[in-house]
């Protein structure tokens, strides 16, 4: 084992933290059901904690089967009215709850960092704006349905089940609900265990919109929260972002029934670096595609793919680059890495990186401060990678990139698609034609051309093979809430 | 004196030879003899198909298009081959209505996206790849043409089993298909029992996608749960009895076996 260390180039930053003295957090947030907060019926309260410094922030109800059940009553029973509201006025509920994210945004966003780690430049700049933008562009779909779709006549339908994961808590929650009400769906979300909080802000956002009770339903709750209720009778959608573990067990477990089902799950996304690409332009695109979030993005460039007659060049460009991110508060408005979301993502890391070490990957770990309480991983770099090794395989949700190499076209394209998953891939490249035909040979959902990790409202995001199926995003975004009639 | 008829030995259609069950099991039906295809067969299939995808799906749109209506030529020209010639014409009709979408479904389900952000971006459906389709018992050659023309026409290539009460007219579309210019592998043909070849196909890890005809419910909930191994694609549906039922629903049936996949180009810098 083997872990470089340098010392790394000091540069004098103030501090600079983001304040969080106007964020009004209750001490305890209930359940969100039939538009009110309640106690679940089994009492069970756990406490959220802040990942950077482990301490609680405030006790969240975690929703047992009882509670399940009773959130589908009262989807159930909202749905007939919502389904006939005329759609403009749909459009309208959904309108006002964009805006009242933007009213909140600095709120949120300061929230998002608070429970999940994730560095509040990206929830301010990214989580909270997105969420927000998906919000306004569904409300614009509610009245045009047919257009979206290509059929004269279509109908919601009914109570969807959606879960969403734990690194882009807001932003995967206007992913799942926008599309569903303006669909006219009724919706019952669970936000992930260890970061339920903007998820009940956005509970309190569609109290302000005035939204019918039981339109939305928000049900904390751990994995079996989750299993109860994409099990639930009176569930006619389930839409899942999640591992693909999981995601399997969902398809199972939904077999043989009618329940309409999507999946956003796990990737190994290749990201490619030709030759002939601006190389300082790549290199600041490879640390965006892996260490955006702390690498927690389901289509992190994970499985960097670099040509041979610029290997040695990118990766001292890319060590360099590695060594001036800033790992720390995530509340400094310059921190470019933050917490790692849970202990158990962390061990999770850690296993995964000592997999790469035992395998005869070469691993190298930036050297920086770590704070001493919090959950931590520094940006980590390994070479000497064959396809085989688990960290080019499995998926490890964290600040660690494989670089592997390749000399033609044809073998990088080969050995990116040498994948179970097929999310997403990058490609670096400043020659068209070239970027065009490799984009349109990858099996991937998404595939970015210098630029990476690039999200937009308008645009379809969903996987191919093992990353799952169905399309959040755009018009292709509608069809799995819509049932066709004709 | 008369004279004696030159039988016919019905086979396997995989990777565009006619073949024998590698198990050398066969089954009789009115008085033929016609392969039981085994699990390995079926393996076989599949390895033939994955080999036929990449380039039937880097054809052009307008290429897949002719070879489609080419094999609406031959099925027409062979009518008098199948019993019922009325089912002939219906399947005839499917084949050509998805002929026709080849260059189509790209406008109809792709278009650009105005991204906020100086990027070209766009979605475009592209073939999820192997296909296998699990034909109903009836109508044997309709039921089969209307399930496997959106996956062609998508850009797929196919597995199927056929009709396990009527499996000859599926195999005489083997013959068929192999005289047209479909390229071998784009479609195989297998005959048999129905429950030991779907549990295979569903079970197969270089399966893309599911589409099952059959309406039964027992044998949908097997082969969710076995898609659910490696996340396929499935998409359960009745029988098509008549051109209407096989065209009524062709983007969903299209939709079903595609994947949509968003390009994002830099636009200037």
């Amino acid at each position: 084992m083997t872990i470089e260390t340098r010392t790394s180039i000091v540069w004098d930053y103030a501090p600079a933290p983001e304040s969080a003295d106007h964020i009004r957090l209750k001490d305890r947030y209930g359940l969100f059901v039939d538009g009110e907060f309640r106690d679940p019926r089994d009492g069970r309260y756990v406490s959220t904690i802040n990942p950077a410094t482990e301490e609680p922030i405030a006790e969240v109800a975690d929703g047992g089967p009882d509670d399940v059940t009773a959130a589908v009553e009262s989807a159930r029973a909202a749905y007939p009215k919502w389904a006939a509201l005329k759609d403009l006025e749909r459009a309208k509920y959904l309108f006002r709850i964009a805006r009242l994210i933007q009213e909140r945004s600095r709120e949120l966003a300061v929230v998002e960092t608070m429970d999940g780690g994730k560095p509040l430049r990206e929830s301010r700049d990214v989580d909270i704006p997105l969420a927000a933008a998906h919000f306004f562009h569904y409300a614009g779909w509610s009245d045009k349905l047919r257009y979206g779709v290509n059929a004269p006549e279509v109908e919601p339908l009914g109570v969807v089940g959606q879960i969403v994961p734990w690194n882009f808590p807001l932003l995967m929650a206007a992913w799942k609900l926008a599309p569903a009400l303006a669909c006219g769906n009724v919706a019952i979300l669970k936000p992930a265990e260890t970061t339920p909080l903007t998820a009940l802000l956005l509970a309190e956002i569609c109290q302000e919109a005035e939204l019918p009770p039981g339109v939305v339903t928000i049900l904390p709750g751990d994995g079996s929260t989750g299993a109860a209720l994409v099990r639930a009778p009176g569930i006619d959608k389930v839409a899942f972002t999640g591992s693909t573990a999981v995601g399997r067990d969902i398809q199972a477990a939904l077999a043989g029934t009618n329940t309409r089902l999507t999946l956003e799950l796990g990737g190994k996304s290749a990201n490619i670096v030709f030759e002939d690409a601006a190389l300082d332009q790549a290199v600041e695109g490879i640390v965006n595609g892996i260490f955006f979030n702390q690498g927690h993005v389901c289509c992190a460039g994970s499985r960097l793919l670099i040509q041979e007659s610029v290997r040695d060049e990118v990766i001292a460009k890319l060590w360099q680059r590695m060594g001036r991110l800033r790992l720390g508060d995530p509340m400094d408005k310059n921190t470019d890495v933050g917490a790692i979301n849970s202990a158990e993502q962390l061990e999770r890391i850690e296993t995964l990186v000592a997999a790469g070490e035992d395998e005869g990957a070469t691993r190298r770990t930036v050297s920086c401060d770590i704070p001493e309480r919090g959950y931590w991983f520094a940006p980590t770099l390994f070479t000497d990678v064959s396809p085989a090794h688990r960290i080019a395989v499995d998926e490890i949700f964290g600040p660690v990139v494989s670089v592997l190499t390749f000399r033609t076209q044809a073998e990088a394209i080969e050995k990116a698609n040498n994948s179970r998953y097929g999310l997403a891939a990058g490609i670096w490249t400043d020659k068209g034609s070239k970027a065009f035909e490799v984009a349109s040979a990858l099996k991937a959902g998404v595939v970015w051309q210098n630029t990476y990790n690039h999200f937009d409202p308008t645009a379809a995001f969903g996987g191919y093979k093992e990353s799952g199926f169905g399309r959040e995003g755009g018009p292709a975004g509608l069809r799995p809430y819509l049932k066709i009639v004709r | 004196m008369t004279r004696l008829a030159v039988r016919k030995t019905y086979k396997l259609y995989i990777g565009g030879a006619f073949v024998r069950s590698e198990s050398g099991r066969y089954d009789e039906a009115g008085g033929v003899n016609y392969p039981r295809a085994s699990r390995k067969d079926v393996r076989d299939a599949i390895a033939a198909a994955r080999k036929a995808a990449g380039p039937w799906a880097a054809r052009t749109a307008y290429n897949r298009g002719q070879i489609l209506y080419r094999a609406a030529e031959a099925l027409e020209s062979n009518r008098g081959r199948f019993v019922s010639g009325q089912e002939v014409d219906a399947a005839v009709d499917v084949l050509l209505h998805y002929a026709g979408w080849t260059d189509k479904l790209q406008s109809v389900l792709g278009g650009i996206n105005p991204v906020a952000a100086p990027f070209l971006s766009f979605s475009l459906p592209e073939p999820t790849g192997v296909v296998g389709v699990i034909a109903s018992d009836a109508p044997p050659l309709l039921g089969l043409i209307a399930e496997i023309s959106p996956v062609l026409a998508a850009g797929n290539v196919v597995v199927a089993i056929l009709s396990e009460t009527e499996p000859l007219p599926g195999l005489d579309l083997a013959e068929v298909l192999g005289v047209s210019d479909v390229p071998g592998g784009v479609v195989n043909l297998l005959s048999g029992r129905r429950q030991e070849l779907a549990t295979a196909l569903g079970a197969h890890r270089d399966l893309n996608a599911i589409v099952d005809a059959t309406g039964d419910p027992g044998l949908a909930t097997e082969l969710d749960k076995l898609a659910a191994e490696t996340i396929k694609r499935v998409r359960h549906g009745a029988a098509a009895t008549s051109y209407e039922e096989a065209v009524g629903d062709a983007l969903e049936r299209l939709e079903a076996v595609t994947e949509l996949k968003t390009a994002w180009h830099p636009v200037g810098a």
